[in-house]
C-alpha cells in the first residue's frame, strides 16, 4: 500500500477544461450515513479538486451530525428522514439531478474511498457511453481484495461484462457517472435492495438500452473505520450477490421501464 | 361440546371483522380473507358431517387431516398476501421519504434565497455562488414520481 503516491497534485490542472467543456452542468451526490468523520473532508476536496460542480451529500437518516458537517463544507444536503440504503439515497439524488437539469450525475462516496481527482476521468466516459463506472481493478491502484470477496467481484464481473456486452472488471463500485438518459432511467428504477444499487440498477440499465463503460481509476483506503473484510462476513457478501444477480438477470427487461427518451 | 366451541369461534371472528370494519380500523382488501374463513367454520361448525363427506371424497384419511391441510394452506395464502402487501408499502413509504427530503431540500434553497433578497444582499439575478443553481427549473424530460413501474 503506497498512499502518498496517489495524492500527487499535478493531476488536477488538467482535469479542470474537461469538465467545463461539453458535459454540461454536473452534479456530484455523495450518499452518506454516519460518515461525519469522512464527509466534511470529501465535500472539501471534490470542491477544492474540481471546479464547476455541484454537490449534494444525501444524508441517509444518519444519527450524527453529518447533515451539518456537510452543509458546513459547501455542500446542499438532502437529509432523508431514516436510513433507506445507498440506493434510496441515489434515487433521492438522481431525482434532485432530474428536476435541476443536470446534463449528467457521478457519485461519490462520503468515506473517502473514491479520490475526488479521478472524478474527471469517470465522467470522461460519458463522451462514449450513457453509464461511466470507475473501476479499481483496471491495472491501477493498491486497493487489495483477497478471498470470497474478490471471487465474488472476479465472477461478478464476468456476468456483467456479458450481460453488458463490453469488458467490465468491477461492478460493484459505487464510483459510476451517469448522463442524462442513465439519470431518468434511474429515477425511474433504481432498487433499494441489496446491492441492487449497483448490480440490478445495471442490469436495468443495460435492458433498457444505456450503454455502459469503465474507466480505471485508483482507489483508496477508507479514512476512518472498516469495511467489513472477515471470511464469513465475505462469504455472506458472495452469496447474496449472486442472489442479486440471478434475481436481475431473471427479471423481464420491459417491466424496468422500456426505453429513455 | 366441541362443536359448539366451533361455531362460538367462527361467530367471535366474524364478529371482530365486522367490528374493525365498522370502525374502518381494517381495509376491506384484507378483510375479504378473513370473512371468508369465518364463514367457513361457521358452516363447518354448524355442520360437521359436510367435513366427513368431504373427507370420503377426497379420499382423506382422517377429517382433522383436511382441516389442518386447509387451515395450513389458507394460512399461508394470508402471509404470502400480507408479504407482498408490505412490500408495496414500504416501496411507498421510500418514494414518500425521498420526495420529502428533496422539498425540504428546496424549501431551504427557496428560503436562504428569500432571506437574502429581503436582506437586499442580492438582487433579481442567481446569486453566483456554485451549489446555487438558476431559479427557473428547467422542466424535466420525464415525468417523475408518476410513472412509477406502475
Amino acid at each position: 500500500m503506497s498512499a502518498a503516491a496517489q495524492d500527487a497534485p499535478d493531476t488536477v490542472a488538467m482535469l479542470e477544461p474537461i469538465m467545463n467543456d461539453s458535459l454540461g452542468r454536473v452534479l456530484v451526490i455523495v450518499p452518506a450515513w454516519n460518515e461525519q468523520a469522512n464527509v466534511g473532508n470529501t465535500v472539501h476536496e471534490i470542491l477544492s479538486r474540481t471546479t464547476g460542480l455541484d454537490v449534494v451529500v444525501v444524508d441517509d437518516g444518519s444519527t450524527d451530525d453529518t447533515a451539518a458537517v456537510a452543509r458546513a463544507a459547501g455542500a446542499t444536503v438532502i437529509a432523508l428522514p431514516f436510513n433507506l440504503g445507498v440506493g434510496g439515497a441515489m434515487r433521492a439524488g438522481f431525482t434532485y439531478a432530474q428536476r435541476r437539469g443536470y446534463d449528467a450525475a457521478i457519485q461519490v462516496d462520503a468515506d473517502g474511498q473514491h479520490d475526488p481527482a479521478e472524478i474527471g476521468r469517470v465522467l470522461e466516459g460519458l463522451r462514449t457511453a450513457d453509464i461511466s463506472i470507475g473501476a479499481r481493478f483496471a491495472d491501477k491502484g493498491d486497493y487489495a481484495v483477497k478471498g470470497p470477496r474478490r471471487w465474488a467481484m472476479v465472477f461478478l464481473a464476468g456476468v456483467m461484462s456479458k450481460v453488458a456486452g463490453t469488458r467490465l472488471t468491477d461492478v460493484t463500485s459505487g464510483f459510476r457517472a451517469a448522463n442524462r438518459r442513465a439519470i431518468a432511467q434511474y429515477v425511474r428504477y433504481y432498487p433499494a435492495e441489496y446491492l441492487g444499487d449497483t448490480l440490478d440498477s445495471l442490469v436495468a440499465a443495460v435492458h433498457s438500452g444505456l450503454s455502459v463503460t469503465q474507466v480505471p481509476v485508483a482507489m483508496r483506503q477508507r479514512m476512518y473505520g472498516n469495511p467489513s473484510q472477515n471470511p464469513i462476513g465475505a462469504s455472506v457478501y458472495l452469496f447474496r450477490s449472486i442472489f442479486a444477480l440471478g434475481l436481475a438477470l431473471m427479471r423481464p427487461g420491459k417491466t424496468t421501464g422500456g426505453q429513455t427518451a | 361440546m366441541i362443536v359448539f366451541l366451533g361455531i362460538a369461534l367462527a361467530l367471535v371472528l366474524v364478529s371482530i371483522v365486522v367490528y374493525m370494519l365498522l370502525t374502518r380500523k381494517l381495509r376491506e382488501k384484507y378483510a375479504f380473507f378473513w370473512i371468508v374463513i369465518g364463514l367457513v367454520v361457521l358452516v363447518l361448525g354448524i355442520f360437521p358431517q359436510l367435513l366427513e363427506g368431504l373427507t370420503l371424497a377426497l379420499g382423506v384419511q382422517v377429517p382433522s387431516n383436511l382441516l389442518f391441510s386447509l387451515a395450513i394452506v389458507l394460512l399461508l395464502g394470508v402471509s404470502l398476501h400480507l408479504s407482498w402487501e408490505i412490500s408495496q408499502a414500504e416501496d411507498e413509504i421510500r418514494r414518500v421519504a425521498e420526495e420529502a427530503a428533496l422539498l425540504n431540500t428546496e424549501v431551504e434553497r427557496l428560503s436562504a434565497r428569500l432571506d437574502q433578497l429581503e436582506r437586499g444582499v442580492v438582487t433579481a439575478e442567481p446569486p453566483s455562488r456554485p451549489n446555487a443553481t438558476p431559479v427557473v427549473d428547467r422542466v424535466p424530460d420525464e415525468p417523475t414520481l408518476e410513472d412509477d413501474s406502475r
